[in-house]
């Protein structure tokens, strides 16, 4: 059978930021597969440069809002790194809460709000409240309990405040974390609910592998989040100051977006490298669930990155009740409601590695004496992960030009998906030539 | 502020919504998701036929958009121009949209610069204007809702208001008078500045109520006293150069356009 599928650039929809798919099909014989990236500079990396230490986190966490508290400790790590700044266990345990509950709500966004309409067969999560009302209460309330984790620590959800180089500046009030706590103790029901939907629907899932390299943070003690070191499937671990030899950007001809390699053509960050790497040291429920749905590392199917995010949502949720009974047993350091955390600046650089939602989140900053920033460089996931989407359509494209063009669209549309890709994040992107439907 | 209208509840009808978002961190429609399920209240009384973060749908037959982010290529111009032609009511929605916000923070910087810091040598195949913009320098925006993010309710309030045909309500006193509500200690008592004095309310002070200081996201109130207000920040033992940086960080664009507005004199 010989057939012409066209499917050309329309944006990607239920992603963050702007992307769009231009595959062209002529005879049976695939023409084009190109993978373009539609996002305006904002050129954050400029931006940053002449600004004070004391603010650096606050601009930088406008990268992205769904991973601001991501981007705001990246951004802390560096400053702190560059200046010598000592992090107290407490603050520690904090920041680690704040994290966990925004890549809670961040997957649990993804999960319920931008993948499962696919699987049901719907075009958002609106219809749902007719169709799923039980399921989608559900996924609402634990995107509400990521966004409460969050606002508890650090005063809001979006854009948060408190965490500045050195600490808080102010601490959440240990009756509000018992609260948390509770609700956390009480959201296994939830979790289950979720699972057994996404259960239902795993065999929606396009049966599609191919291995590539998966490079995450790998941490002795913990399944690597707020910190650690390198870790490539390919060569193993690797120190954070040798960052820009594993994020190597390029430029390719047929897209304007920045790739990224490190061993191979391209490799892939996100739940499914951290889960590939670091299994072992899931928490137990979150172990059960990847049992369920029979996900054993490696896995090579990038639609299974949907499942590593629900793996990791019974991991945050075990791991902050984990937390904040450590908090509570040990009790909160008194300070301050406005602490501003005294620090000498001077001239260095530094590096802030954590994982964050889509991937590894690198930040480097070069300070002058005065703690003014003199160059700025941010690594964001989802750029590192362009290389990989890429090379995960030229593979599957030709297994499946047989199938009427909607079907192939819709494939491809959910392996972008699958991969949460967060354009907003736009600190390297190109501008591209626009094809297709603007919106 | 503006004459015109949509259909509104009244006529029994749910008025047409669109979401649009251009250059920014897409934290003002998180905000909306993040009305959590009085998200599911809100599509009770608006249609909302298009919000690509959320929805695959996407009509063109819309009578309100809520436009984020700000205006950085010649692409997002076309864009919002046909966003024009399509709505009856356009609502600027942040900061970068309202008033270009922190997207505007690199606008004293010398453009070349700028891109070669980013992009290295392949900063040649960058076709970006040259300074961002924020949306009602291209289109007439009938209202603005500020913030960096967006208060939920402030915004649920506005489009409560739009589809009953009145106008949104956004404050033109200044962060002060909420803070004060809200009992805080104030920054300059405490021996830190804030840009509170001069910007616009609405956020219950949010940041200072988590022991920071205001930062200006809301942008300024209406004919603020700037030059009053440097005095003050001035006796408080800051340099010049530090003044021009707090007022860079949200309000490059606003302080560039009153200076137009002024014949050149800031």
């Amino acid at each position: 059978m010989s057939h012409t599928v066209d499917v050309e650039g329309d944006l990607v929809t239920r992603v963050e930021g702007h992307g769009s798919i231009v595959v062209n099909v002529a005879e049976g014989d695939v023409e084009t597969c190109e993978w373009h990236v539609v996002e305006s500079p904002r050129y954050f990396e400029s931006m940053l440069v002449g600004r004070s230490f004391r603010e650096a986190h606050h601009v930088t966490s406008r990268i992205c809002a769904i991973c601001s508290v991501s981007h705001t400790i990246a951004s802390l790590q560096a400053t702190e790194a560059a200046m010598g700044v000592a992090v107290s266990e407490q603050d520690r345990r904090l920041r680690k809460l704040a994290l966990y509950g925004e890549t809670l709500q961040s997957h649990v966004l993804h999960l319920g709000y931008l993948a499962l309409p696919d699987l049901v067969g719907e075009k958002s999560v609106l219809p749902l409240a007719d169709t799923h009302p039980d399921e989608l209460e559900t996924v609402i309330d634990l995107h509400r309990l990521g966004n409460e984790l969050t606002e508890v620590v650090t005063g809001r959800s979006v854009h948060a405040q408190r965490l500045l180089a050195g600490g808080f500046s102010q601490l959440p009030e240990e009756s509000k974390l018992e609260e948390l706590l509770d609700r956390l103790l009480n959201s296994w029901d939830a979790v289950a609910e979720l699972a057994d939907l996404l259960a239902v629907l795993a065999d929606e899932l396009p049966d599609f592998e191919r291995e590539t390299e998966y490079i995450s943070l790998t941490h002795p003690e913990e399944y690597a989040f707020a910190e650690g070191s390198i870790y490539s499937s390919d060569v193993g671990e690797i120190p954070v100051s040798d960052y820009r030899d594993v994020a190597n950007e390029y430029v390719v001809d047929h897209s304007t977006a920045k790739f990224a390699r490190h061993e191979r053509d391209s490799y892939m960050v996100g739940a499914l490298a951290r889960f590939n790497n670091n299994a072992e040291q899931l928490a137990p429920r979150a172990t059960e669930i990847a049992d369920r749905f029979g996900l054993a590392a490696p896995v090579h199917n990038p639609y299974l990155n949907n499942v590593a995010q629900l793996v990791e949502v019974a991991h945050l949720l075990a791991e902050s009740v984990r937390l904040i009974e450590a908090l509570l047993a040990d009790g909160l350091a008194p300070q301050s409601d406005y602490r501003v955390p005294e620090i000498d600046p001077t001239a260095g650089s530094g590096i802030g590695a954590i994982e964050v939602p889509r991937g590894v989140l690198f930040h480097e900053y070069d300070y002058d004496e005065a703690g003014k920033v003199t160059a700025a460089n941010c690594v964001i996931p989802t750029n590192q992960n362009h290389g990989n989407i890429q090379r995960d359509m030229e593979t599957l494209v030709p297994t499946i030009v047989d199938r009427d063009a909607e079907e192939i669209e819709h494939t491809l549309e959910m392996l972008v998906r699958a991969y949460d890709p967060c354009i907003s994040c736009s600190t390297h992107y190109l501008d591209v030539e626009f094809v297709g439907e603007e919106r | 502020m503006s004459d015109a209208s949509a259909p509104s509840v009244s006529d029994g009808r749910r008025p047409r919504v669109a979401f649009f978002d251009f250059t920014g961190c897409e934290g003002d429609q998180l905000q909306v998701i993040n009305l959590e399920d009085r998200l599911l209240d809100l599509v009770e009384v608006v249609e909302v036929v298009s919000f690509r973060e959320a929805m695959t749908e996407h009509g063109d037959d819309y009578e309100i958009a809520f436009v984020e982010g700000g205006v950085a290529t010649a692409h997002d111009e076309r864009r919002l121009t046909r966003i024009r032609e399509n709505a009856d009511i356009v609502v600027a929605l942040g900061s970068c949209a309202a008033f270009a916000g922190i997207n505007a923070l690199r606008n004293d910087q010398e453009f070349e610069t700028v891109k070669e810091r980013v992009y290295g040598e392949d900063s040649d195949s960058i076709t970006s204007y040259p300074i961002a913009r924020p949306i009602d320098d291209v289109i007439e925006v009938d209202y603005e809702i500020p913030g960096c993010p967006i208060d939920r309710e402030e915004f649920v309030g506005a489009v409560t208001a739009l589809v009953n045909g009145a106008e949104p309500s956004i404050p033109n006193y200044p962060v002060c008078v909420e803070c004060k509500f809200e009992e805080n200690t104030c920054a300059f008592e405490r021996g830190e500045t804030c840009l509170g004095p001069i910007t616009r309310g609405g956020c219950s002070a949010t940041c200072v109520s988590a022991g920071t200081h205001c930062w200006g996201c809301r942008g300024m109130v209406d004919d603020p006293n700037e030059g009053a207000y440097t005095d003050v920040l001035e006796d408080h033992g800051l340099t010049t150069e530090e003044i021009i940086e707090e007022y860079q960080l949200y309000w490059n664009w606003q302080r560039d356009s009153r200076a137009v507005a002024d014949g050149g004199n800031r």
